[in-house]
């Protein structure tokens, strides 16, 4: 850091004449510097405000129910009682079915494009997935609600309630608005952001180490296998772990396709509701001070898990980054 | 000699099996990107014309009427956004490659920024609701903009950063040699050498937020009607597409999908352009 000690030294070494123009340049110079300070610091209190606004907003709820509001299944606005199990439980079974799905796709894309494809093609398909994460999430909703849902309503729910209807998985009417439909939505919108960030770790990794083992007359596969996977792979549980981070608190493409339902089913073709569609839902609607309360406290768990899982993303991420000799680039 | 025994046939067929799965999923993601696209040309392009562009929403079951005001909120707020999350960020930003470097503060606003940037955006909305629209009593295009800026700000540091610390040291080093102080060679050798860079960072972070419903709901509303005034409820595209979509009628059904072909389009001119941007300027590799 070359700064501090050549500003420090400067105004001493200058005649008289020269002092009024080194006070100015060092008070511009802390004024930038604070001013720079002052917006990092930002960053911290926006987060702070976060948390503790959601928790104030939310106290009422927390006060009124006590904890089981967390494992409560009621809600029913009528009465105004309410719960976070149903909203939770479909946000954690939709992000689950998008990361089962997504997380082997994306890793097949990154092996694609950096074992694979040669460069031009590899270029153009990488900059495909990634607008793929360009479009926006109401953009994902209104194609999965008019075109996406029923059909899959009509060709894969329909095949799957005749050959496994029999399993409460897939028991029940059908309308293609579901649990499964908000799933694979989220799994085709988190796909990019897997894909790529494990493209990343899989470039970070010593080619020497590679050519190694095709010298040693390894096949492609065996070389991702044993050298590639093994080498990136706290890069690529960081990777699926920000999937996750991104499947959780998505809102506008799943309030459209899930049905919005605070049933809580067996069944994946049922309707059902996530934390993020029942506050988009009912949030600007609700009307009694208790009834909003409960939705800031679901917005708090919500913030409070995909924190946490992003967290987790990023150290693992950063421990591999570290690891790696040529991962010195954060 | 070349062993050719089952063993080598089994290997390959398990390589090219799997290389085959690989390439699959790349079609997969491809096969995804130009459905959707493709049903978005197909339905929007017809739903446009030139009442869509001029005339304001008509009330339900009435025929005709357009998302004038739609259009124009959605640039409201999105400059909005983009006047108050821009700078925010690129102060942030700077602090983090200039001052900060590895200090612990610096470390932590990283790691802080990183979790915001995926954040869930609903929780934006909730935030803003509870710091901005209930003490002030009333949902308005002001609160929408400041939930929008509160997604650019860590997006825009982070890039920033990025971009920053391209530069080499010794160009500092020159600069500060010369006797230029050292927001004079921040401001103008450091940011100047990456401006390229830095304007990608800014057009990514406005196709971001521009396509961003879900901190809308509640913050900026929604309203059928002309409004300038930024404390009161401001109609945008998005929210207009969401309650249009979720309707009954057909009419409106068809005039969401004009209304989802236009931010598509948007949002994809700005993503391309900010990576013809980064391509031009020779400043090393594109931000992730």
């Amino acid at each position: 850091m070359p700064t501090g000690s050549i500003q420090a030294a400067s105004p001493s070494a200058r005649g008289h004449r020269a002092d009024a123009g080194a006070k100015h340049r060092s008070t511009m110079d802390a004024l930038f510097r604070g001013t720079s300070l002052a917006f990092a610091v930002l960053v911290l209190v926006i987060l702070g405000a976060i948390l503790l606004v959601l928790l104030f907003q939310s106290s009422e709820a927390f006060l009124r129910f006590g904890p089981s509001f967390l494992w409560s299944s009621d809600w029913d606005p009528v009465r105004d009682l309410y719960g976070a199990l149903p909203s939770a439980y479909g946000t954690v079974v939709s992000s689950l079915i998008a990361i089962l799905i997504a997380g082997p796709v994306g890793i097949g894309v990154a092996v694609f494009l950096t074992e694979m494809a040669p460069p031009w093609l590899s270029r153009p398909v990488g900059l495909g997935i990634e607008l793929l994460a360009a479009i926006p999430s109401i953009i994902y909703g209104m194609w999965g609600l008019f075109v996406l849902a029923p059909w899959l309503n009509r060709v894969f729910y329909a095949q799957l309630q005749e050959h496994f209807g029999f399993l409460p998985l897939f028991k029940g009417p059908s309308l293609g608005i579901s649990m499964l439909t908000g799933g694979l939505i989220l799994a085709v919108m988190i796909l990019p952001f897997i894909a790529s960030v494990t493209r990343d770790v899989f470039r970070l990794i010593p080619p020497m180490l590679k050519e190694s083992a095709y010298g040693l007359g390894s096949t492609t596969w065996e070389v991702i296998r044993n050298v590639v996977i093994p080498y990136g792979r706290s890069g690529i549980v960081g990777a699926i772990f920000l999937g996750l981070g991104r499947a959780l608190g998505e809102t506008m493409a799943v309030t459209f396709v899930i049905g919005n339902s605070h049933v809580i089913s067996a069944s994946l073709l049922s309707p059902s509701n996530t934390i993020s569609s029942t506050l988009a839902n009912e949030f600007a609607e609700a009307t009694t001070p208790l009834h909003v309360s409960s939705l800031v406290a679901l917005g708090l768990i919500l913030f409070l898990i995909t924190t946490l899982i992003l967290s987790l993303a990023k150290f693992l991420l950063w421990r591999m980054e570290k690891a790696l000799p040529g991962g010195s680039k954060r | 000699m070349i062993p050719r025994g089952v063993k080598y046939i089994r290997r390959k067929a398990v390589n090219w099996g799997m290389l085959a799965l690989s390439g699959t999923s790349a079609v997969f993601g491809l096969f995804f990107l130009f459905w959707i696209l493709g049903v978005v040309l197909a339905k929007g392009g017809s739903a446009l014309d030139w009442d869509f562009f001029s005339k304001l929403p008509a009330p339900p079951g009435v025929e005709g009427g357009g998302m004038a005001n739609g259009i124009v909120g959605t640039l409201l707020l999105t400059v909005l956004a983009t006047a108050i999350g821009v700078p925010c960020g690129l102060f942030a930003g700077t602090y983090l490659a200039e001052y900060g470097r590895n200090g612990a503060l610096a470390n932590t606003v990283r790691f802080i920024s990183d979790v915001l940037t995926s954040a869930p955006s609903i929780v934006i909305g909730v935030f803003v609701y509870a710091i901005l629209v209930r003490p002030l009593r009333g949902f308005s295009g002001f609160a929408g903009g400041v939930a929008l800026a509160f997604i650019m700000i860590p997006v825009v540091t982070r890039t920033t950063e990025e971009m920053l610390q391209l530069v080499p040291n010794a160009l500092r080093e020159a600069a500060l040699a010369l006797g230029a102080p050292y927001w004079k060679v921040v401001v103008n050798v450091c940011y100047r050498r990456v401006l390229g860079g830095m304007t990608t960072g800014i057009l990514l972070a406005i196709a971001r937020v521009s396509g961003e419903t879900a901190p809308l709901l509640f913050t900026a509303l929604n309203n059928p009607y002309w409004n300038f005034n930024p404390m009161y409820p401001t109609g945008t595209l998005n929210v207009t597409l969401f309650n249009y979509a979720m309707s009954p009628y057909n009419d409106w059904r068809a005039q969401a999908w004009g209304a989802a072909f236009l931010i598509t389009l948007f949002v994809l001119v700005v993503t391309i352009l900010a990576r013809i941007v980064v391509s031009r300027t020779q400043t090393g590799r594109t931000p992730s």
